[in-house]
């Protein structure tokens, strides 16, 4: 009642009172969001500003602000060397063949996984495939070792001399088996995960579309490629122009730790993340290195943007933003 | 007909037998090539049934295992303090933004979406985590950077909100005179299990596993976590001599080398592998969650 006649006092003042009631009143909500928003804060956007030191010339010593201002030399250098070319190459490509072959093995997989009417056996293999998701790339890395080491490996002691080769094959230092080698750790860690995605569109499907089918004479199979297959196609288009934003990033621990950070490795295993974190450890050079992290940072975040835009076009729902 | 369907299932469950024993024959390998005695791997190499069976290696790292402890400590500390704060801060951010009435709710929810699009980088992150906060070389190096909270889990975590708690609930528990912190512990917090226990669960599996950290940030061995000291010991198998109090020549020429290195990463898999079979229900739940919202 009071509150009333004082906000009808001060007419010109209504929009702010109420404001400012509104404000106290939720504000146990915003102090809520406080510890999260000065983490994101700390963790993202003081990083954001950080990239100016790409056009810095580094030097610890000096700390962030003393070193010096050198433009884009650090560029320069940088697109000069091979470096650049490699690591671009690499980081897409590995990309493409994991975006494009990790669809359709996933899908393949999630297909097989609807077939399987029995729920005991169903469950079994839900977490065993997706048991590689689980383990850290430290652990694939021995997994690998065990198999590939030049002295004690499987691969070379035990498979190798079935087909009569005894000599073994020095696996660190051979990059031309590496597409090879990372492409199947990749896929063995990665496939059961993304196919529970898939399986679980799959289970979002009416089952009433494969009744009226079977009523019609269709197949099993002809049920996936008619019924399955246009149902999840937005699913996929979504996915897959969404990792495609995500093309500049690539797995760190695949490319750094299963081939045990080998130099001889360099030409088929180095992505932009591994060529920042060599940097950065001392082994590269990190003015060269903090210039391809922007890159990285920027054509990511132009690439993300576009991917979005297309999904956009096509499908408003499925747009990210 | 039936013959087909049944055709398809027959084939579904022979791939998926096959799919399911190469992602489980890794694993025999490296148990069968721990519990092998030495001078058979290097006769023989590593293989899936020992031919000398030997648990040299397993006594070796139990005489030396303080520093394997040391490092179990580090990981579960690492793994507690950084999932119940990442979980805790991740639900107060969200829980605000599934509220329309939160005052500047959408310039908000766009500064927790942007971090999602746009990334500062690691040199820069390293920066400003050594240069204005001093934490290299302390166990809050392990816990801090980049793990405890992301977009992607407030995003999740938010729609839950937003979807499976009714608003009139809230609602009629404001108006028999909770207060806002109130309704959120004893109204929404209860009924958000699922999705806490999803965001805890790949919290703790992303700390479990996290070795970069460790990497970026620690120089010290008796801050070493698990992870890193598998890395540590992949990269340089006489760190274990030199670190562990014993340093005679004799005991590096008895250390079953091979069979270490595989015991090692047996003993930093074995509590994943045996506590799977007890929360693989609600992985693979989780992971259907954060696929629906996907």
């Amino acid at each position: 009642m009071e509150k009333a006649v004082m906000a009808a006092e001060a007419l010109p003042g209504i929009t702010y009172k109420k404001k400012e009631n509104r404000y106290r009143k939720y504000s146990p909500l915003l102090i809520m969001m406080v510890p999260g928003l000065v983490y994101m804060l700390i963790n993202n956007y003081l990083p954001m500003l950080g990239i100016v030191i790409a056009f810095k010339k580094i030097n610890f010593t000096k700390g962030l602000l003393g070193s010096e201002w050198i433009g884009f030399e650090n560029f320069e250098y940088l697109f000069k060397t091979s470096d650049a070319f490699i690591i671009t190459r690499n980081t897409i490509l590995y990309n493409l063949l994991f975006i494009v072959l990790g669809t359709a093995l996933a899908f393949i997989c999630a297909i097989l996984l609807n077939e399987i009417k029995n729920k005991l056996l169903l469950k079994f293999y839900q977490s065993v495939i997706t048991l590689p998701h689980l383990i850290s790339m430290v652990i694939v890395s021995y997994l690998v070792y065990a198999l590939l080491s030049p002295d004690t490996g499987f691969m070379n002691r035990t498979v190798l001399p079935w087909f009569g080769v005894e000599d073994g094959i020095s696996w660190y230092s051979e990059e031309k088996y590496w597409p090879w080698i990372l492409t199947i750790v990749h896929f063995w860690k990665g496939v059961g995960y993304s196919s529970i995605i898939f399986f679980a569109a799959l289970l979002g499907i009416d089952e009433e579309y494969y009744e009226a089918a079977r009523l019609d004479g269709a197949s099993r199979v002809k049920q996936i490629l008619h019924i399955t297959l246009p149902i999840l196609t937005p699913v996929i288009t979504m996915l897959t122009l969404l990792s495609i934003g995500r093309i500049f990033y690539s797995d760190f621990g695949l490319f750094y730790q299963v081939p045990m950070n080998s130099g001889a490795l360099f030409n088929t295993t180095a992505t932009i993340d591994t060529y920042v974190f060599r940097g950065l450890m001392g082994s590269g050079d990190i003015g060269m290195s903090t210039a391809a992290g922007v890159y990285q940072s920027i054509v990511g975040f132009l690439l993300v943007i576009i991917a979005n835009y297309v999904v956009r076009k096509a499908s408003k729902d499925n747009a990210l933003f | 007909m039936k013959n087909e369907s049944r055709g398809l299932t027959i084939f579904s469950h022979i791939m998926m037998f096959i799919f399911a024993l190469v992602c489980i024959i890794p694993f025999v390998l490296l148990i069968s090539a721990s519990l092998t005695d030495q001078d058979a791997i290097v006769a023989q190499g590593y293989s899936f049934i020992p031919h000398t069976f030997s648990t040299a290696a397993y006594e070796y790292l139990y005489e030396r295992g303080t520093d394997i402890v040391r490092a179990y400590g580090v990981t579960v500390f690492v793994t507690v303090v950084g999932t119940a704060a990442g979980v805790a801060i991740t639900a107060l951010l969200a829980y605000p933004l599934s509220r329309s009435v939160t005052p500047h709710r959408n310039l908000i929810m766009f500064v927790v979406f942007f971090t999602m699009l746009f990334h500062g980088g690691l040199v820069p992150s390293y920066l400003v985590y050594t240069q204005i906060f001093d934490l290299k070389n302390t166990i809050w190096a392990l816990i801090i950077p980049g793990l405890l909270m992301n977009g992607f889990y407030v995003m999740m975590m938010r729609t839950f909100f937003q979807t499976s708690i009714p608003g009139a609930l809230i609602e009629s528990a404001q108006i028999d005179g909770a207060g806002e912190y109130r309704t959120f512990w004893t109204i929404v917090l209860p009924l958000s299990t699922p999705i806490l226990a999803t965001i805890g669960l790949f919290e703790c599996i992303m700390y479990w596993n996290d070795w970069q950290l460790g990497m970026i940030y620690i120089t010290e061995p008796q801050l070493f976590s698990i992870q890193n000291l598998l890395n540590r010991i992949m990269q340089d198998i006489q760190f274990i001599t030199t670190n562990m109090s014993d340093n005679s020549g004799d005991a590096m020429q008895q250390m079953p080398t091979d069979a270490v290195k595989m015991a090692i990463a047996v003993i930093g898999v074995l509590p994943i592998l045996v506590a799977y079979p007890f929360f693989q229900k609600y992985f693979v739940k989780g992971i259907m969650i954060g696929a629906v919202k996907g």
